[in-house]
């Protein structure tokens, strides 16, 4: 049991939890700023990025890809902004040109080039494929402590790890930037904070995010993870450290119940084959969600309190 | 959008403000000889009309200053732009005789309420606390130094038994409070608030106006944009008509007259005003 | 090349002929009720149900299963996924009352939830019944390759249906979304219509799954409405040039996709409507690229021609260097900094204008006339030439009594 579940299931179940919570710490900054979609635009963006990354490159190394995908992203929110102003068409229509024209760019790009060497289609690239992150070289937990099998490990396990240091890095040391320019832009301007470049910062953390987490999860999923831990813990606090600590404890309970329900559940209930853990992974993080809008202690909008 | 791009490149070029946004001094007495705040040939526009248009006006040091015009005269877009906290199309702006980036440690600004979410999960000291940013090292926490500098600020504007509470429970006075108390906690010689007074109860014009006329006491500046002109008489030493241009400027027995409230708000507008005004007199 | 034209000319089969057809039909209801939904600002409330759609279909394909079904009817998928679409309606819409999280915090939630949940539906069918592979994956992006005539039956009448359907309530919805309050007034049932108008971007939504897919279909409804705003202010011909918008979209696309192997049909429809809009956003002659980018360019221009000018008038300095610029290019001010004689006059005529304004703001009660003084508006514009001439004697008046 130990080794079995070292080889197939420790693996994947660490990366959905590094990538869930990469994406819950810049979400929560996503979701106070009324950005909660441009998540979701970005991870649509990621499959043409991806696509073209290799195209150019012509290989199959993580590395181009990402920064073919980290590029499509600012491309992305580029567009929208340039949409939005210059034709004075509203946010949500704009974010819906740009992501559906871009995700369809990378699906008939993908149709027409030769990708059959390589792990791409659009399936993967929708809904990901966690079930294929197997560690063979582990022989039990003390693998852990073995370099030559640690280094034999699904190379998207140390890429999420490094992803997620940079992702809390940077929402820590900016922590007081953040805070104030997501609560009151003008006057975060006034103090001297660049906050128009503090927030296009936080678009490129996102996207970094949702590029590691696109590899495993699937651009649909990533949604999920940017959304519903944030938007669940907001449900729970009114203290935005607080917050902040509830996503990642939601993350990472839904990255850990949703991969072992999806893996295991079928099984217990007699079925021979397990289903998508990112699908699993996106439902758990729904449910909990669902629990907090049911009886969140702060799910109400507070209205004015009258003085007696 | 290219002028935001750039805006943003400029803001954060190489993230040096990091380096230059701390520990910059208080400009102290020698500095207040300078004017807190002169404006000369300043234009902005949204869009393809002018928000205002060439306005040169210089505030004059320890005064209670209103700026009054009427609605969409572009009151708080001369705040703003002076702030450089929106792009101008042309003009100067200069604050204690310096560039506005490297004056912002002594000025402190004052939006209006409704810009926020009060939805924000914060507590009002957490928000007064915003206002000691300056004086904090990058990966510094607010702590218990910040929290009694804060404490102060919340005493003077009577809120102190408020500072743990979610500011969305506030009511729109006491929010107005709120955001004077972490303007205090910036301690500068430049106040500039956009509509202080809107909306609040008698009580909270009270308080408010009894800290703005501490500050001036205290030979700091203080700039209001005002909405009711029946007040303007009891509140402001000096007043600046604007209606896309400066329509006058200076000592407000000199300059609020029933010429400028006709030259500021056109002509039937003014009557109206002019006829409150003078029945408030009575 | 020629297979296009052959598509294009519906020669390429029965099926394909029907499935350019559906098509053209669905994009032209997608883009006339999506004018609806884009004035309403419901863009990617519509997206949330597309993606929800995703369990309905898949449950929808177990339930006719277990009833002994072959469970690919495409009646069948298509009221699944609309109840599951409906409930994801619903779920935004509660999230956004009962809860302090903000509409797009609900859309996010629900179409990445619902979406994940169809996923781990859809593997379960995968490995449920391998040999009896329904095809739901073709729900994803759309396929229309392997259509039988029967669907392409179903979604061409389903097409004409809706196309029918925005007809009949074309007048109402414009009427709402120009201005509900009006709308109100005039007997019409502002809540029902706004009703009406998702219940016929969710008919868009589940009759075009197949063809487009749930991941896309949203785009068949935002991107011809965007298109059409570069072109009008009026919404009934929004609503018009959108349709026509979408309609031409869905029938290239359709029959491009015909014509060349391994051609997504949804995809390439998007991305057809895509270069409409595209154009549109550059080129189009009041709100487009260009044109803005132009008139910003002369609008700059104008403010620092005005602003020299005054300045030159009072003898002050000049120091912004676009202003100095913009006088030289004009021939109002030399090389060296001295005025011309053009210059000159025109600086004397700013003056007297800025005179000329002071007393017609005193004069004057209109305040959309006083409303104009802005620095730029020349004063021909607002009054007549009596009434400057009106104000000239004043001016001579005031001046003349100061003397």
């Amino acid at each position: 049991m130990g080794t079995e579940f070292v080889q197939l299931s420790l693996m994947p179940m660490l990366i959905g939890v590094l990538a869930a919570v990469a994406c819950a710490l810049p979400g929560n900054f996503l979701l106070l700023r009324r950005q909660a979609l441009i998540g979701d635009a970005i991870s649509h963006v990621v499959l043409p990025g991806i696509v073209v990354g290799f195209l150019v490159t012509g290989s199959i190394t993580a590395w181009p890809m990402m920064i073919g995908a980290a590029f499509a992203a600012v491309l992305s929110v580029v567009l929208i902004e340039a949409i939005k102003r210059l034709g004075r068409i509203e946010a949500g229509a704009a974010m819906g040109v740009v992501f559906t024209s871009m995700f369809a760019g990378g699906v008939v790009l993908l149709e027409q080039s030769d990708t059959s060497s390589v792990h791409l289609d659009v399936e993967h690239a929708l809904y990901g494929n966690m079930e294929s992150l197997i560690w063979l070289a582990a022989d039990g937990w003390g693998s852990l402590i073995d370099w030559a099998a640690l280094r034999e490990m699904p190379s998207q396990a140390p890429r999420l790890a490094v992803v997620l240091v940079l992702v809390a890095a940077f929402v820590f040391t900016f922590w007081k930037e953040l805070k104030i320019s997501t609560f009151d832009e003008g006057y975060a301007l006034s103090l001297g904070i660049p906050a128009l470049a503090l927030g296009f910062a936080l678009v490129v953390v996102t996207a970094i995010a949702a590029v590691a987490a696109f590899d495993a999860v699937g651009s649909i999923i990533v949604i999920a993870m940017f959304i519903c831990p944030p938007a669940a813990a907001r449900l729970m606090t009114d203290d935005l450290w607080v917050q902040v600590a509830w996503s990642v404890g939601f993350a990472v309970l839904s990255a850990v119940l949703g991969y072992l329900l999806a893996g295991y559940g079928p099984l217990l209930a007699g079925f021979d084959h397990a289903v998508s853990a990112a699908g699993g992974i996106a439902t758990v993080s729904g449910l909990i969600l669902a629990a907090a809008c049911l009886v969140g202690p702060k799910r109400k909008r507070v209205g004015v309190v009258r003085e007696g | 959008m290219i002028q935001a791009g750039v805006r943003a490149l400029r803001r954060g070029a190489g993230l040096l403000w990091l380096a230059r946004a701390r520990s910059q001094p208080s400009t102290g007495a020698g500095a207040l000889d300078a004017c807190p705040l002169a404006i000369s040939g300043l234009s902005v526009s949204y869009g393809e009309k002018p928000a205002i248009f060439s306005v040169d006006v210089e505030f004059p040091s320890g005064s209670l200053i209103a700026i009054v015009g009427p609605n969409g005269a572009g009151k708080s877009t001369l705040l703003k732009a002076a702030l450089g906290i929106i792009p101008k199309l042309s003009g100067r702006v200069e604050v204690f005789g310096k560039s506005i980036d490297d004056a912002r440690g002594n000025v402190a600004y004052v939006p209006q309420r409704a810009s926020v979410d009060w939805d924000f999960p914060a507590r009002v000291i957490d928000v007064v606390m915003m206002g000691l940013y300056r004086t904090m090292a990058l990966f510094a926490l607010f702590g218990s130094a910040e929290r009694q500098r804060a404490m102060a600020c919340l005493e003077r504007v009577g809120m102190a038994d408020f500072a743990d509470r979610q500011i969305g429970q506030l009511s729109g006075g006491q929010q107005q409070r709120v955001f004077l108390a972490r303007a205090l906690a910036q301690d500068a010689d430049l106040y500039l608030l956009d509509e202080p007074l809107a909306g609040v109860d008698a009580a909270t014009e009270r308080a408010i106006m009894d800290v703005l006329k501490g500050l001036r006491e205290e030979g700091r500046t203080v700039v209001c944009v005002h909405h009711d002109l029946a007040t303007v008489r009891d509140y402001f030493d000096q007043i600046v008509f604007v209606n896309v241009r400066k329509i006058a400027s200076g000592p407000v027995e000199d300059v609020f007259t029933d010429e400028n409230l006709q030259k500021t708000y056109g002509g039937r507008l003014a009557a109206t005003h002019i006829d409150k005004l003078r029945v408030a007199a009575e | 090349m020629s297979q296009f034209v052959e598509a294009l000319l519906l020669q390429s089969g029965y099926n394909a002929a029907l499935v350019t057809i559906g098509a053209a039909l669905l994009g032209l209801v997608a883009g006339g009720a999506g004018t609806f939904i884009f004035l309403r600002k419901r863009a990617l409330v519509s997206d949330a149900a597309a993606h929800a759609t995703l369990p309905g279909v898949c449950l929808a394909f177990m339930a006719m299963v277990a009833f002994g079904g072959d469970g690919r009817s495409l009646t069948g998928l298509i009221v699944g996924a609309t109840l599951s679409a409906g409930l994801g309606l619903y779920l935004v819409e509660w999230i956004a009352r009962s809860t302090r999280l903000p509409e797009d915090a609900a859309i996010g939630a629900v179409l990445s939830v619902f979406f994940g949940f169809g996923i781990v539906l859809l593997t379960f069918i995968q490995t449920m019944t391998a040999g009896r592979q329904a095809g739901l994956e073709g729900f994803l992006l759309g396929s229309t390759a392997g259509m039988l005539f029967g669907e392409a039956v179903t979604i061409a009448v389903a097409g004409c249906a809706a196309a029918l359907a925005l007809f009949v309530m074309i007048r109402p919805m414009t009427l709402v979304s120009f201005d509900p309050e009006f709308a109100a007034t005039t007997g019409i049932d502002v809540r029902l219509t706004d009703l009406a108008m998702m219940a016929l971007a969710l008919v868009v939504t589940v009759v075009g799954l197949k063809i487009v897919g749930l991941v896309l279909i949203v785009a068949l409804l935002i991107i011809p409405p965007a298109t059409a705003r570069f072109w009008t202010e009026r919404v009934d011909h929004l609503v018009l040039i959108a349709g026509a918008a979408g309609g031409c979209a869905g029938y290239v696309g359709a029959a491009l996709s015909a014509a060349i192997a391994q051609m997504p049909t949804g995809p390439i429809i998007v991305l057809t409507s895509f270069a409409l809009f595209a154009l549109s956003l550059l080129f189009a002659p009041s709100r487009g690229v260009a044109a803005s980018l132009y008139r910003h360019r002369s609008f700059e221009i104008r403010v620092h021609r005005r602003q020299g000018l005054l300045a030159m008038a009072r003898g002050e300095a000049i120091y912004d260097h676009f202003t100095l610029r913009v006088l030289r290019r004009a021939g109002l001010m030399r090389a060296d900094g001295v005025a011309t004689a053009k210059g000159l006059e025109a600086a004397d005529k700013a003056l007297r204008d800025e005179a000329r304004w002071e007393i017609a703001r005193q004069t004057h009660d209109e305040e959309a006339a006083v409303g104009r003084y802005d620095g730029l508006t020349p004063i021909e514009d607002v009054f007549t030439v009596d009434e400057i001439a009106m104000i000239d004697r004043r001016l001579r008046e005031r001046t003349g009594g100061a003397h």
